[in-house]
């Protein structure tokens, strides 16, 4: 005997690739409201829109708090979120209503870690510098030690957070002839031989790695690690890549850090605030490159992850397992 | 102040080893460094390489000590008289003119690079003069570069870099900025050497699904060493998700690189060149971008170098332009100057060089 199919409220706080939009109009389990729009929800309007949802698909620039969860009611089922982080939602608050979570871990792993290389070559190589001479007409003729940058060759690499993407990081960068891969966090892991990675505690990463790469989850205990102790241990000719979370970074410190000759230079693909403000001091420096948080922006990967967060929420709704649940 | 100094540098030019200021020579001292074979350095090459020309005793020489200007063409050919060997980086060009007026005595050309284009090789053989020249000890910066720029290009870093300084960037967006991925595709490399190798090398772990190349003919060796597929010109176009230049320029890979390659090229693939700028037909390239025949190029030498400022390659977004600075890194630009020293060092010896270019 079936019972009747009652049709659920779905608020979508963005445009998301149509790859995703046609698994939840195609359904026929859900009626969809969405904020059209390229740009991110105003507070108001994802306040009225989440009224009444038994599932919300958002963004990692959506905060899921209280007040939205409030407003939005007892028929809250699901929650999807179009990305692997999750410190935009409050965990606790979501925990308590029973709700579930939906998250894109892994689809996502080998776009962002081949970003994370991108930034780590283009900031040792000096390719902005690079590419501002030519256009600027700094470029005259070839010299033997002009823009001579950092190689990889023989290096000390070191990751901060040797997860998923740590892990696919590591495995790109071995090939450039890094000498040694270092690795901190809180445990060990045993997939680390794979990359002949060696556990070691913070500091002997900092004092002895020519590269540090941060990539570990914004946590309590991992927000502000990378202060002036932090870069004051590291070496003068390191290079520092952060494509995990901005707030793990101290960015006065690191301009510091940057200005004084204590290490080379830094990339950065995620910043606090995001947009970082243009007359941002990091934003003067050479030796500083900044992206616009384009980790995952590959067509491929952004389709998935649409497609992903959308099976995600409609399992969901019908209390089947998801692809990809995040468990806490 | 001036005097000491001019005086300082002529006892540079014919000593080696240190001397302080006020010694004399002994006459004998001076008839042997006075017979010491003369050198021209024609810029001023990294630390590394004056140094061992300056310890080994073996030498005297004279250097253009500028490391941003290249030797004016006129000086050169003054200062090249009689000299037994000569150092040079690509910015000379070893022609006729050049080697007439050095006269006889020239035996040894060492250069700093592993392009040999700015030298005429039947010149030289002809007044069988030995050359020197520095492969691999460059590859791996080399390869490095190219694929720093490959991502640089189609992950769009510096319109990224650009939209982050001048206000672009608004809150994170779901196709803002999106770039292709080199996972699950084919990667073609045209010229399979050393530094083809290495590149692909380099590109595996990033899951490429696939490596093909083309060259004058297979070369099985180094194809195993990564696992490449041969094939013609016209399947490199159409198969290659990227295609990186890896070849010499000769009279046949002049231009090779043109409107016939890119009309058979995906709409979505990305063009790489690190390897010499006139194997590239540059309008053709602006075309080809600018009408989005492909995705995006991205270029480290040309032609000419510099590019002027106003060439129109420079107005196009999905075009990333680099000063050539491929072997741009301090130790190998060192290990570059230490082996065209030693390989110097060698001819004039008359033995085997380390690295001597065949002609």
């Amino acid at each position: 005997m079936h019972t009747a199919h009652k049709i659920m409220k779905v608020f979508v706080t963005r445009r998301i690739p149509q790859e995703g939009m046609k698994i939840l109009s195609q359904s026929g389990v859900c009626k969809v409201s969405l904020w059209d729009s390229d740009e991110p929800v105003p507070r108001e309007e994802l306040l009225k829109g989440v009224a009444g949802a038994h599932g919300l698909l958002c963004l990692l620039s959506d905060k899921i708090d209280t007040e939205v969860l409030h407003a939005a009611g007892p028929n809250l089922k699901v929650i999807s979120t179009l990305s692997v982080g999750f410190d935009h939602m409050a965990m606790d608050e979501i925990k308590k209503r029973g709700v579930r979570v939906g998250y894109t871990p892994d689809v996502l792993t080998d776009a962002t870690a081949e970003l994370t290389v991108a930034l780590l070559l283009a900031t040792a190589r000096r390719l902005p510098e690079g590419v501002l001479e030519v256009k600027n007409g700094g470029w005259s003729t070839w010299k033997p030690l002009w823009l001579c940058g950092y190689g990889l060759l023989g290096s000390t690499v070191g990751v901060i957070g040797l997860g998923r993407i740590g892990m696919a990081i590591a495995r790109r960068l071995k090939p450039f002839g890094v000498k040694r891969l270092l690795y901190s966090g809180r445990t060990a892991k045993s997939y680390a031989s794979d990359v002949e990675g060696e556990y070691v505690p913070l500091d002997t990463l900092l004092s002895e790695c020519d590269f540090v790469v941060v990539s570990c989850a914004l946590t309590p205990e991992t927000q502000g690690l990378c202060n002036k102790a932090f870069f004051s241990k590291m070496k003068n000719n390191a290079v520092f890549i952060n494509t995990s979370r901005g707030a793990v970074v101290n960015q006065e410190d690191l301009y510091q850090a940057l200005t004084t000759g204590q290490i080379a230079c830094a990339g950065l693909d995620v910043t606090t605030p995001e947009p970082l403000p243009t007359d941002h001091p990091l934003l003067t420096l050479k030796n500083c490159v900044v992206l616009p948080h384009i980790g995952s922006a590959t067509y491929s990967t952004r389709g998935i992850m649409a497609e992903l967060s959308a099976n995600n929420l409609l399992a969901g709704l019908q209390g089947t397992d998801m692809p990809s649940e995040l468990k806490f | 102040m001036w005097y000491g100094r001019v005086a300082l540098r002529r006892l540079q030019r014919i000593a080696v080893a240190p001397l302080s200021v006020g010694s004399s020579l002994t006459r004998a001292a001076q008839r042997e460094m006075s017979s010491l074979p003369r050198v021209y350095i024609t810029r001023q090459i990294p630390p590394e390489g004056l140094r061992i020309l300056r310890e080994s005793g073996q030498v005297q020489f004279d250097i253009w000590d500028s490391d941003d200007v290249p030797v004016p063409r006129k000086e050169l050919l003054k200062k090249v008289k009689g000299v037994d060997g000569l150092v040079c980086v690509l910015t000379e060009k070893i022609d006729a003119e050049l080697l007439d007026a050095a006269g006889p005595n020239l035996k040894v050309l060492s250069t700093m690079s592993v392009g040999f284009d700015h030298l005429s090789l039947e010149e030289l053989k002809k007044r069988r003069i030995r050359v020197g020249y520095t492969p691999d000890v460059l590859t791996d910066a080399v390869a490095e570069l190219t694929v720093a720029l490959l991502l640089t290009t189609s992950r769009r870093l510096v319109e990224a870099t650009h939209e982050a300084k001048t206000g672009g960037w608004g809150t994170w967006r779901t196709l803002w900025l999106c770039g292709y991925e080199l996972a699950n595709s084919t990667v073609g490399i045209l010229g399979l050497g050393r530094i083809g190798v290495a590149i692909a090398e380099r590109l595996k772990p990033f899951k490429v699904k696939k490596f093909i190349y083309t060259d004058v003919a297979p070369r099985p060796e180094l194809a195993r060493m990564i696992d490449a597929e041969y094939v013609s010109m016209d399947e490199l176009a159409r198969q290659s998700d990227f295609l990186a230049v890896c070849c010499a320029l000769t009279p046949e890979t002049k231009e090779i690189c043109n409107k016939d390659l890119f009309s058979k090229m995906k709409n979505t693939s990305i063009f790489i060149n690190t390897s010499r700028g006139g194997v590239v037909h540059q309008e053709d390239l602006y075309e080809a971008l600018s009408s989005g025949q492909i995705a995006g190029a991205g270029l480290d030498v040309t032609v000419p170098e510099p590019l002027p400022t106003s060439h129109p390659l420079f107005t196009l977004k999905n075009c990333v332009i680099l000063p050539h600075i491929a072997s741009a890194s301090y130790t190998t630009r060192n290990a570059m100057s230490a082996l065209a020293a030693n390989n110097l060092l060698l001819g004039l010896k008359g033995e085997p060089m380390i690295k001597e270019l065949k002609l």
